[in-house]
């Protein structure tokens, strides 16, 4: 018998009533996963790989980026994988020519339009689906958006923004609570901005940066690694990460500490942790400069 | 919650229109001006201020209504009031298209460039309104706005426009021949304020669309409903009996012609009585998913959860659709009543209707049969001395096609962004407030009247086996008689035509709107039922049936269908938000083309509509493709 997929979110000591299992079949397998598990859950306790970009395991599914469609047998379209829930009986297929041809597709439309460069893993699945994101011709409208630097913290670099609401959440109820920012606009125009869409300073942002810590596409990023990539000096296979405990309370929270050449250039948090989730306040995801104060 | 505001501050007019609605401030909290001794004691507002955040959308109506645009003052105060966060409240206020929070003058005048429009040369008055007021979205001198809008749903009148003026509401009774928007929130008018005033033009000229924007509350009065029923009066009429025959502001009139008989026979047979009914006449739902509607009522009567919603669609936007229009400017009291039992049925106390933005005259006359049924206890409570209580409340779109999807509708209702939720949970299990909700197009809810006085058995006679009872067709393009017709199911494409008068050439037929597909000049022996047009390979949708001559190059109106998409779409998904951007680009590209010279981007367009179709989360992403299929597939166009 297989073991039962662990649920996302698990923290490290299992909590609650242990749920019922439900089967169904995934990709011609039975499966058997708990009641409750998305697909993409079992797909990940079977070890499949599907890609996804607007899902978060510290977030609820969004269900926006749709490029983790599958097939459910007797449904008129294909399903998100990250939001439909697995349902006893139920007939999943992951790799059926219909649901590649729309990954391919959504891959293809978002690279064609947004700056895809910092996106983890986008160019394996261009390159496993054959996406072609040129064949829409060199006039196809991109995002065309400028990096928007208002703060000392974080920089907004919208146009490689997908919009995958994970900011939003992170912000709004999810965690945060401070609902500094939403979606504006509509259709190809929408894109993510705070009240009037004016510049951060003058907003509700308490500067937390928990939503950079779910950005999937480094649209949100440190303000210290925006310069280094513009400068061409930011290189991950240079740095450490090292954990610990944050010190200006007495909550615990664990940071990350990613250093290049002795200095931290970002501070992110284990998103496994059980209290925090990944969530930090500014002092421990901004206030590290005490750290490296060398004189 | 902890929220923050900005500093700026609404003006009297601002400040008045947004107190009129949610009445004056209790505190400094709430936005008070000035701040009492037992402000500093304690905090009011908060829990109670956010369970308001349904009223969101009214106030901004309340201040675009007043002034013409949302300033920062006007939308921080209104979150103030009603604790809502000032960004998720901005974006609320950019989703729609009659909002602005840039300054504009007081006065816009939209002119439809949609399907029915454009086949009557919406496009020569377009060009003349350019040459008097300058390029469409810039405010020309005369202190007026004129856009190029999406369908007006006054396609019996094409082309048409419609002219907004904001102001103050005049204080003025309701009644006959009243052009004015009725009912709104608002306010008294200060000293000199202008007047808000509202104006319908169709067939318009450029001539009379400007004098219209000018002065609107002098402009002619608009036709009766029953203009747009080339039927009216006739033997036979089932849904459109009372159009042309019953004066809309008059209950007694309807209940002389036989109104609320069926709410009468509802409270007899009791609410599983009216299920039972509803289910054994055939009924399915007329917005163009055809979803039996009994089945949806029972299952939303049957959940335990409390309490159970009913929504009224009345959003009606798919271009080329103007049916629940006429019903509800022609038949108010018809849809009030069919409200009221379908909310019986589903243990409902609370129902809404859901208003497109755009229909002035149906919201003004609503709003009179709702408060004239409420004064003479047919809404309220104890209705009829029956122990029912029920009641209707109105809330306006304000210019999103994607709100007329039922999960849109719902958020749109409870002051988000109108972007479709993920389906399941469905709405009769989690709708409205994530209580159970059944949500039915205005066509369908009237279809309950005549299922209750002649019964079930003899509704489901007419018709076809699988498509039962009579239903509404709104013919426009280049025929005769443009309007709405009555025929029960079963009707040929050809039969509906000759009623309205084809033209020579006939060309092709849009059935469905823009979601809908092309049929050939030779298919007109297509039978107009739901099963009839799925063999067929087309739909029927709500009901659109644009019959179109050679005067307009195809091409040109895909263009337009995709135009439309693009800028309708909420922008959730990425499969719709830059398909459709694409699926433009490529319809652009081609627009002179034909045959191996658009072959290349033909396959591209079917590649990016299957995805649409395939991944999208609603059904706006889904249909996005389909009319353009079917002109590629069945017109042959582009070869």
């Amino acid at each position: 018998m297989t073991a039962p997929a662990m649920p996302r979110n698990s923290s490290a000591v299992p909590l609650g009533l242990p749920r019922r299992l439900i089967e169904f079949t995934l990709d011609g397998q039975e499966v058997r996963v708990p009641e409750g598990s998305t697909i993409l859950d079992a797909c990940r306790a079977e070890g499949k790989d599907i890609p996804t970009l607007c899902e978060g395991d510290t977030l609820r599914p969004k269900n926006a980026c749709r490029v983790c469609v599958v097939e459910v047998e007797g449904a008129r379209t294909l399903a998100p994988a990250c939001s439909r829930k697995a349902e006893a009986g139920m007939t999943v297929r992951t790799d059926t020519e219909r649901a590649r041809h729309s990954r391919k597709i959504v891959i293809e439309l978002l690279a064609s339009s947004v700056d895809l460069s910092t996106t983890p893993k986008v160019a394996e699945w261009i390159k496993e689906y054959d996406a072609k994101p040129d064949r829409f011709g060199p006039d196809a409208a991109r995002l065309n958006e400028e990096p928007r630097v208002d703060n000392d913290l974080y920089v907004r670099d919208y146009d490689k923004c997908i919009l995958c609401y994970k900011c939003v959440d992170a912000c709004g109820d999810q965690w945060q609570n401070t609902f500094a920012i939403s979606v504006v606009g509509r259709g190809f125009d929408a894109r993510i901005a705070v009240e009037h869409d004016g510049p951060l300073t003058e907003s509700a942002c308490v500067y937390c940066g928990n939503c950079i810590e779910v950005c999937p596409t480094g649209a949100l990023s440190f303000k210290s690694e925006f310069d280094m990539r513009e400068a061409g000096t930011w290189d991950e296979s240079q740095q450490t990460q090292t954990t610990t405990v944050c010190a200006y309370c007495g909550v615990g929270c664990n940071l990350t500490l990613h250093v290049q050449d002795n200095e931290i250039v970002k501070v992110t948090s284990p998103h496994d942790n059980p209290v925090t989730h990944g969530n930090l306040c500014i002092k421990g995801r901004f206030g590290y400069q005490h750290v490296q104060n060398r004189d | 919650m902890d929220l923050h505001f900005g500093d700026s501050k609404p003006t009297d007019e601002e400040r008045a229109a947004i107190d009129a609605l949610l009445g004056p401030p209790e505190s400094a909290w709430e936005g008070a001006s000035d701040r009492t001794d037992t402000d500093l004691r304690w905090a009011r507002g908060g829990r109670a201020a956010r369970e308001r955040r349904d009223l969101l959308l009214p106030g901004l109506h309340a201040v675009n209504d007043r002034v013409g645009w949302i300033s920062e003052g006007a939308l921080d105060y209104l979150c103030r009031r009603l604790t809502v966060p000032p960004a998720e409240a901005y974006g609320v206020a950019t989703f729609y298209s009659m909002f602005a929070v840039k300054p504009r003058p007081a006065t816009v005048l939209h002119v439809c460039t949609d399907l029915a429009c454009a086949s009557r040369d919406s496009a020569s008055l377009c060009a003349g309104l350019e040459a008097r007021l300058g390029p469409a979205g810039t405010p020309s001198g005369a202190g007026v706005l004129w856009e190029k809008s999406p369908c007006l749903g006054l396609c019996e009148r094409a082309p048409a426009a419609l002219v907004i003026r904001a102001g103050a509401e005049p204080a003025a009774e309701m009644g006959p021949g009243k052009r004015l928007l009725g009912a709104l929130s608002g306010g008294d008018p200060l000293p000199g304020e202008r007047t808000r005033a509202t104006a319908v033009i169709g067939p318009a000229t450029v001539d009379s669309a400007i004098l219209a924007a000018t002065a609107p509350e002098t402009a002619p009065e608009e036709p009766p409903a029953a203009l747009a029923v080339p039927q009216a009066g006739q033997d036979g009429l089932v849904l459109l009996k009372n159009i042309g025959v019953v004066d809309p502001y008059d209950l007694d009139d309807y209940r002389s012609h036989g109104g609320y008989t069926a709410l009468r026979t509802a409270f007899s047979i009791g609410p599983a009585g009216v299920i039972r009914e509803v289910k054994d006449s055939g009924l399915v739902g007329r917005g163009g998913a055809a979803f039996p509607t009994g089945v949806k009522w029972q299952a939303t009567a049957s959940q335990p959860d409390h309490p159970h919603y009913l929504v009224c669609n009345a959003d009606e936007s798919e271009p080329g659709t103007f049916k629940d229009r006429v019903i509800m400017e022609g038949d108010p009291y018809a849809l009030v009543e069919s409200m009221t039992i379908a909310g019986y049925a589903i243990g409902a106390r609370q129902g809404y209707l859901y208003l497109r933005g755009e229909y002035p005259r149906a919201l003004e006359r609503l709003t009179h049969a709702i408060e004239q049924a409420r004064s003479r206890g047919l809404l309220g409570e104890n209705i009829m001395g029956q122990g029912y209580d029920f009641d209707i409340e109105i809330r306006r779109g304000a210019g999103a096609y994607i709100c007329g999807e039922e999960t849109a509708l719902f958020n749109s209702i409870e002051g988000y962004r109108g972007e479709p939720r993920s389906k399941p949970p469905f709405p009769v299990e989690k709708g409205l407030f994530g209580k159970p909700t059944v949500e039915n197009n205005v066509e369908t809810l009237v279809n309950v009247l005549p299922i209750l006085t002649m019964g079930a058995q003899a509704f489901a006679a007419i018709g076809t086996e699988k498509s039962t009872g009579p239903k509404l067709f709104c013919v426009s393009g280049n025929v005769e008689r443009p309007g709405i017709y009555e025929l029960p199911f079963g009707a040929t494409l050809g039969d509906l035509l000759e009623l309205a008068g084809p033209p020579e050439r006939l060309k092709a037929v849009l059935l469905g709107g823009a979601a809908g597909g092309f049929v050939r000049a030779d298919e007109l022996d297509i039978p107009l039922t739901f099963e009839g047009t799925r063999e067929a390979g087309t739909t029927l949708g709500s009901g659109v049936v644009l019959a179109l001559d050679d005067s307009v190059p195809l091409p040109r109106m895909l263009l337009r269908i995709a135009e439309f998409f693009r800028d309708e779409s909420c922008g959730q998904c990425v499969p719709c938000r830059v398909g459709t951007v694409r699926q433009e680009e490529t319809l652009h590209r081609i627009a002179d083309r034909t045959g191996a010279a658009a072959a290349e981007d033909i396959a591209l367009l079917r590649e990016v509509g299957a995805a649409m179709k395939d991944a999208s989360i609603c059904g706006l992403g889904q249909t996005a493709w389909n009319a353009v299929e079917s002109a590629i597939d069945r017109l042959g166009a582009y070869e």
